[in-house]
């Protein structure tokens, strides 16, 4: 018996949700008394395997083969399963990124597990198995039972505490058995570099229709560079093709949960608030003293974006 | 070509939630009901691949798994230009239990592009398409933000980590789509509305499958501290808060 978790890997490197994966599943594997897994498939050198031990992982299973280079749901799904049965997963942890949202759901037909999505804690109880996960995008969160003998879990990012726990952890090669052709195949890939992933990014500062036009932005930009943020954009404004729609955030966008959210000339609409909603600290900037946003917001201030940013630029280079 | 799109008929994203029968399920009292956003879209999608002749699709079909009161949502989905829908007749229990249901019929109808939105609005869970996929034992590409066809072949991308991939896959293929697919939902015209009431609509009896799971509550998020209000001439507090109070710069 074991937890079993996936840790991915970005050109053979972790990520800090990487070891926020192991530890919320080491205290799963506690709660159950047993074992804690890593899978990692992929070239990833030893010193960069060797990290996920530090944070209770027992046993670490690595996979290289030529068929995974590149993610294809069926070969994926099916290598976590075969190293889900040979160590005998009672639970399997997953990112809930697209990666992992891509992947579980098919694993939980093959492996007839019940799955619990965009969970933020540790289960409730483990028998029966209950898990916690928002529901109505944000607007309500729901107590999910899981029935099956074997459970699949999505951590949302940024949503466990995590912390050293270090562990001899053996790592040990699998060979899988992958049989037919790889049906999709990538052909190409952009890659933006240099650039802030919005969803791995800890501080966000986003603009709305507030800023008036997108000639506007240059305080955005200039406060997420001091901030080490990523910038995000409200509906309306991808919309009109000020911001492109990979920066929209919102229950129809993108979903983050960072520590620190900069709200700028944003209102704050019900769909908006869904997509921010698990972000630790909210800060609100907009003219209307009534706009929703400060209901959703820890500090607020009522006042034009176009004066308050560069203020807010200033007292930042001088902190 | 065939394509099928899964609807999921939705709470309007502007609903209060609220709960009954021992916080058990959603108050569903004067809810407006809607095709899920990322299902509208894809749907949208499916129809701007239509309207191209080269690309020979020769029908677009929805599907949803739901009682009769979700035939407005599937008419709806009718009036903005699907040829034909099925519905099948049994109240959602969970995601593994409804892929079942969908997969099912697709065995015995099948299509050659599968159309999932990335998740729903109400439960949130990311899982039928990928289920259907599984249960089919087709690939499925997931967070597709473009889908095209050029000779009969599907050219599909999807987001990575900080970039795009493009990629092929052999049909049939089960996609999920996301924000960017279409640019904005198609509106149903008045001509569109008239033709949907004889549209063919589908209503199949459900496999006995089982959940794997079961929602034993609702809860509201708990309620947050009053939001600090800061003087726009005193910007310095502010900053002054975030490093020493909230501790996040």
């Amino acid at each position: 018996m074991s937890v079993l978790v996936f840790t991915e890997n970005w050109d053979g490197k972790f990520k800090k949700q990487s070891f926020e994966l192991v530890s919320y599943a080491g205290k799963i594997a506690e709660m159950l008394k047993t074992q804690t897994v890593a899978l990692s498939i992929g070239n990833v050198q030893e010193d960069e395997l060797k990290k996920l031990a530090n944070y209770s992982t027992d046993k670490i299973i690595t996979v290289t083969n030529d068929k995974l280079k590149n993610l294809d749901n069926q070969a994926y799904t099916s290598v976590i399963a075969q190293v889900a049965e040979k160590v005998g997963a009672k639970v399997v942890i997953i990112a809930n990124n697209n990666t992992g949202k891509a992947i579980a759901p098919r694993l939980s037909v093959r492996l007839k597990a019940g799955l619990g999505s965009a969970v933020s804690k540790l289960p409730i109880s483990v028998e029966p198995f209950v898990i916690y996960k928002k529901a109505l995008s944000g607007k309500a969160f729901a107590n999910v039972v899981i029935k099956s003998d074997v459970k699949i879990i999505t951590l949302s990012q940024n949503s466990f505490e995590f912390a050293e726990n270090p562990k001899p952890a053996a790592i040990e090669a699998f060979e899988p058995v992958l049989s037919g052709d790889i049906k999709t195949n990538v052909t190409d890939v952009q890659k933006q570099t240099g650039k802030l992933i919005l969803t791995d990014a800890e501080i966000v500062v986003s603009g709305g229709r507030g800023m008036k036009s997108p000639d506007n932005w240059g305080p955005i930009e200039e406060l997420a560079q001091l901030l080490g943020a990523a910038t995000a954009c409200s509906r309306p404004v991808s919309d009109e093709g000020w911001r492109t729609h990979e920066e929209h955030t919102g229950q129809t966008g993108k979903i983050i949960a960072p520590n620190l959210y900069i709200a700028a000339g944003i209102s704050g609409a019900i769909q908006h608030l869904a997509g921010i909603s698990s972000s630790k600290c909210i800060v609100a900037i907009n003219t209307d003293k009534d706009a929703p946003i400060f209901e959703a917001a820890n500090y607020g201030i009522v006042g034009d974006a176009a004066k308050v940013l560069p203020a807010l630029i200033q007292a930042v280079k001088e902190k | 070509m065939k394509i099928l799109i899964c609807l999921s008929n939705v709470p309007d994203t502007t609903t209060k939630a609220k709960f009954v029968n021992d916080n058990k399920a959603f108050d569903t009292a004067g809810v407006q009901w809607i095709i899920n956003p990322w299902d509208e879209l894809a749907l949208t999608r499916a129809l701007e691949l239509k309207a191209n002749a080269a690309n020979n699709i020769e029908k677009v079909t929805v599907i949803t798994v739901g009682k009769v009161d979700a035939e407005p949502t599937i008419r709806k989905a009718l009036a903005i230009g699907a040829d034909d829908a099925v519905r099948i007749d049994a109240e959602p229990k969970d995601a593994y239990f409804v892929a079942a249901q969908i997969a099912e019929y697709v065995k015995t109808n099948p299509f050659d592009i599968i159309v999932n939105g990335i998740e729903s609005s109400d439960y949130n869970g990311s899982a039928v398409g990928g289920m259907v996929a599984e249960f089919l034992n087709i690939p499925s590409v997931s967070a597709v933000s473009t889908l095209e066809i050029a000779n009969g072949e599907v050219k599909i991308t999807r987001d990575i980590d900080g970039g795009k991939e493009v990629i092929k896959s052999q049909l049939p293929v089960l996609v999920v789509v996301q924000k960017g697919i279409a640019k904005e939902p198609m509106i149903a015209a008045m001509r569109g509305i008239m033709m949907a009431k004889t549209k063919p609509l589908a209503v199949v009896a459900p496999q006995a499958i089982d959940a794997l799971t079961e929602i034993v509550s609702f809860e509201l998020p708990k309620p947050k501290p009053p939001c600090k209000m800061i003087d726009p001439e005193n910007v310095k507090e502010l900053v002054h808060l975030l490093q020493n109070e909230a501790k996040v710069i």
